[in-house]
């Protein structure tokens, strides 16, 4: 694709939740990876319980973005934000523990990234980060975070198995199971269908749609009819800047920028 | 003259270049059969239980390998958990915590350099060290001298190793709240394993022939021991004492004693292929 600079230029069209809905408000965020910035005074507003879809050509800054949420990026030196992000009213980019940030703020990757343990460890072990538990909660815990990250039924006889055995539809249902079984307020999911086939990315959907009854989900996606499909906010970026954010039900049918319109409709495709 | 035309031309020098490298690799295959040719042929036949239970004899008399045996297995053993403790340890400093970093790439520099290091001189430089100091040969000084040439194998492969593990794996375990040093431990040391292993088995290959470093710090010793205070037998510089005798019975000790050796560190080549290979399927 080929975006002109000036179509990002244009003003933005942002209709933000209620502010007493939001879990997570971006402001005003600036990112840069060294001397490069690549957002340019984002605003996110993420509501409580609700799908959020971060959609933009390759290149638009909707990981970096979503990178910021957790603050992962700080493993790199040279890697740094400015502006505010709210999480719960209270800016994580000030001075806070990652630790217990990354408790309240999950991430699932592109590319499934079992740990190389047994499926159940593989649970443990975020769990274990954070608080103690005795082997019969445990199993609970794993239990129910495979039930509702629905990996449950395929995998419940061979728990003692090694995660990377796995198809990778399973190994990403594994990764998300690994992320709620912390308890997040938030999970962020960084393209995590770009791997799978059709019915893996079908099953991890149906997953995600349940989760949201008690997860705040962040998902960026390439795939605009996965976007359509769950979401309920969407945010268009381009070049770094948030061009459109509104709820799916209208910015799918209606875009309201011509630069979305464009993108949707596949113009630049 | 009929030109030869462009398809010929080339299938000619094509069968002309595979040609050639099918002889250098008939070559190289051949000088191995011949070596393990040879030790069998030699060493196969002087094997027997008086080996692994009698100490070197003294000339025209029976005896065994027992002591260099031993000597070989704990000089070895001592050298290898010292290198895969250092090694391990340095090769994921530099490969997670010294990134970009001038220190990490000058560490680098000279672990390479002593990767390629003649083995005698780190030899003389133990007699200088751990033997010269303490007034006398000794096992701790013979199996620092192979632990200094195992160690920047060990290294070298550490981080490779680790380097091949993916970004999203860290980040993976950082991302559940994890800090850097326990993801290392618990998933990057993991999902590496196999390479680890690997790593040490050529550490082991590269130091169970070395002769010349023990020469002067090990030196040698008839009677089995197992004091590292004490000077101690190894298989090569049994081999390298025996060998160049006029006695037969010594030289066929020699053979057999060659033929151990070998044997090992085609055993430990061999698995540590089979488990690099089994971590790349997986």
């Amino acid at each position: 694709m080929n975006f002109d600079a000036s179509q990002a230029d244009t003003k933005s069209v942002i209709v933000p939740p209620p502010v007493e809905d939001r879990v997570i408000d971006v402001r005003g965020l600036d990112f840069f990876y060294g001397k490069n910035q690549a957002l340019f005074g984002v605003e996110l507003p993420v509501a409580r319980h609700k799908i959020t879809a971060l959609i933009g050509p390759s290149g638009c800054g909707k990981s970096t973005l979503l990178r910021t949420l957790n603050k992962i990026y700080d493993l790199y030196p040279g890697q740094r934000a400015e502006g505010e992000i709210l999480l719960n009213g209270e800016n994580v980019l000030a001075a806070r523990d990652t630790a217990k940030l990354r408790a309240d703020v999950g991430m699932v990757f592109q590319r499934p990234t079992p740990f190389p343990m047994s499926i159940y460890e593989n649970i443990a072990f975020g769990v274990r980060l954070h608080r103690n538990v005795s082997k019969a909660d445990m199993d609970v815990i794993v239990e129910r975070s495979l039930t509702r990250a629905a990996l449950w039924d395929e995998v419940k006889d061979k728990l003692d198995k090694s995660g990377t055995s796995l198809s990778g539809g399973q190994q990403q249902r594994l990764c998300v199971a690994r992320g709620i079984a912390v308890e997040p307020e938030v999970l962020l999911l960084d393209e995590p269908a770009s791997a799978l086939d059709p019915l893996s990315t079908a099953k991890l959907e149906t997953a995600l749609m349940e989760l949201k009854d008690s997860f705040t989900i962040v998902i960026v996606t390439h795939n605009l009819q996965q976007a359509a499909r769950i979401s309920d906010y969407t945010g268009f970026m381009l070049l770094g800047k948030m061009v459109e954010f509104r709820p799916s039900s209208e910015a799918f049918v209606k875009p309201e920028t011509a630069a979305m319109r464009d993108y949707v409709t596949g113009r630049y495709g | 003259m009929a030109m030869i035309d462009r398809y010929t031309r080339r299938r000619i020098q094509n069968g002309i270049f595979v040609g050639l490298t099918t002889l250098a690799t008939a070559v190289a295959v051949a000088a191995l059969v011949m070596i393990l040719y040879s030790l069998v042929s030699q060493g196969f036949g002087g094997l027997n239980a008086a080996v692994f239970t009698m100490d070197q004899p003294p000339p025209e008399m029976e005896g065994g390998l027992r002591n260099a045996i031993w000597g070989s297995l704990e000089l070895c053993a001592l050298a290898m958990v010292i290198s895969i403790i250092v090694g391990i340890l340095a090769g994921t400093w530099l490969a997670e915590y010294g990134e970009g970093s001038k220190l990490a790439s000058v560490v680098r520099f000279l672990n390479d350099v002593l990767l390629s290091a003649p083995s005698i001189l780190v030899g003389l430089f133990v007699y200088e060290i751990a033997v010269r100091p303490f007034g006398g040969f000794s096992a701790l000084a013979g199996a620092l001298a192979l632990a200094f040439l195992a160690t920047p194998v060990v290294t070298r492969t550490t981080e490779d190793i680790l380097r091949l593990q993916s970004n999203q794996l860290r980040e993976a375990g950082m991302a559940l709240g994890a800090g850097k040093g326990y993801v290392i431990r618990a998933i990057i040391w993991r999902a590496s394993r196999p390479g680890l292993v690997t790593g040490a088995l050529l550490g082991f290959a590269r130091i169970s022939g070395e002769t010349a470093p023990l020469l002067f710090t090990a030196l040698g010793n008839p009677n089995l021991s197992f004091s590292l205070k004490e000077p101690i037998g190894s298989l090569p510089a049994v081999i390298f004492q025996f060998a160049l005798s006029a006695y037969d019975d010594w030289r066929r000790l020699a053979w057999v004693g060659a033929l151990l050796i070998a044997f090992t560190v085609l055993s430990a080549n061999i698995i540590g292929r089979a488990l690099s290979r089994r971590s790349h399927n997986s």
